[in-house]
């Protein structure tokens, strides 16, 4: 197995996926984007698909929605320090990239990678990481002390509430990454 | 009748600051509420009873140690199957550790390895074998994710898992850990004092 990585990876699931001809119209919907039909993930999901549906919508909304709150590459980061610190190098690399791309700052995105939730950063970057490291705990960490970082840093209630959810709901990805499938070297198609 | 989960976990009222917060990601707060329906009212029972599905989030809500949830998905195993409900307690009492940990496989990530409980339920008698099975798969995902495998699934495909309920039994454990993480944070944010956004 690989370690964490900004490069493209494969995944590979450990149950069979819905194959292509099986897929009726309420599949499809609950693909939401039809080009997710080429996933084995989102294929595999489908078997449950009004899940899938709400799942999908659910993540596309919080990580899409551009009426103010937090900016995507935060958003992302949130998600990769989430999927850092559970363990997931599948949902860790395909995040670290959309947090490298939207904020132009692959290095500080890879220190995360490479020495965890733990690695310095600047203060803002440090309230989300930090944050979304203790709302990754069972039971959770997150305390009043971790909003107070987040508005000290400039952080919006809106925003604040983005870095809960984006962070949330990779404990919800994560989970499915983890335990359905497993990470391959090179994409597979 | 409640009609939004999170905000009666949370103690979310009608225009109050966090009310009107929601209401700027409105597909993410509707879709919760979607999947919590399709999770725990489906259209069809599937491969998992309503019974499993309220059991399994009995447990799950306990091992997350949030007081509301755990009362709120105790009471409707206890509308549905009291009689489930102090077999699933002692589960839960047992079960409480401090995640997440979980060890790696071989490779770069090794030295991060942290052992800790792999949970077997204290008793299978009472909770039957698929049931058994689940809260078993369900505690490794809730604090060990990193070191789920294949073998694990194959150890529920033994207890009568097929393959689709395997998913929605994880989508269902996956998805609590979101949902209590979100009344966590949202209820923490309502504490603080929300300034008006």
């Amino acid at each position: 197995m690989t370690g964490f990585t900004q490069d493209r990876l494969g995944w590979t699931p450990w149950l069979p996926p819905l194959a292509e001809e099986e897929l009726t119209e309420e599949h499809h919907e609950a693909l939401v984007d039809r080009a997710r039909a080429a996933s084995p993930y989102f294929l595999l999901l489908a078997r449950d698909p009004a899940v899938l549906h709400a799942r999908t919508k659910t993540d596309n909304d919080i990580f899409h929605n551009a009426d103010g709150g937090l900016p995507r590459a935060e958003r992302e980061l949130a998600a990769t320090a989430t999927s850092r610190r559970n363990g997931c190098v599948f949902c860790a690399s395909v995040h670290a990239r959309f947090a490298s791309h939207h904020s132009k700052r692959p290095e500080d995105v890879q220190r995360l990678l490479d020495q965890g939730v733990g690695a310095p950063q600047d203060a803002r970057w440090q309230a989300v990481v930090d944050a979304a490291a203790a709302l990754a705990s069972t039971p959770s960490d997150l305390g009043p002390e971790h909003i107070d970082a987040l508005r000290d840093a400039g952080l919006d209630d809106l925003a604040v509430s983005d870095v809960i959810h984006a962070a949330a709901f990779f404990n919800w990805a994560n989970r499915l990454m983890l335990s359905l499938g497993e990470p391959v070297e090179e994409a597979t198609r | 009748m409640i009609t939004d989960v999170i905000d009666h976990l949370a103690g979310i009222t009608p225009g109050s600051p966090l009310d009107r917060l929601r209401d700027r990601r409105p597909d993410a707060r509707e879709h919760a509420q979607r999947a919590f329906d399709a999770l725990f009212s489906p259209d069809e029972e599937g491969e998992v009873t309503l019974v499993e599905r309220d059991a399994v989030a009995a447990f799950v809500a306990g091992l997350h140690q949030d007081h509301a949830a755990a009362g709120f998905y105790t009471g409707r195993l206890a509308d549905l199957a009291p009689g489930l409900v102090p077999a699933v307690s002692a589960e839960v009492a047992a079960g409480r550790v401090k995640g997440p940990y979980g060890v790696y496989p071989d490779g770069p990530l090794a030295a991060e390895s942290e052992v800790g409980p792999r949970y077997r339920v204290h008793d299978p008698e009472a909770l039957g074998e698929r049931l058994t099975a689940a809260f078993e798969h369900a505690h490794l995902l809730v604090f060990r994710p990193r070191e789920a495998s294949g073998d694990d699934l194959d150890a529920l495909a033994e207890h009568g898992w097929g393959p689709t309920g395997v998913v929605t039994l994880s989508q269902l454990v996956a998805f609590l850990s979101f949902q209590t993480r979100v009344v966590a944070g949202l209820r923490l944010l309502g504490q603080k004092g929300t300034a008006t956004s």
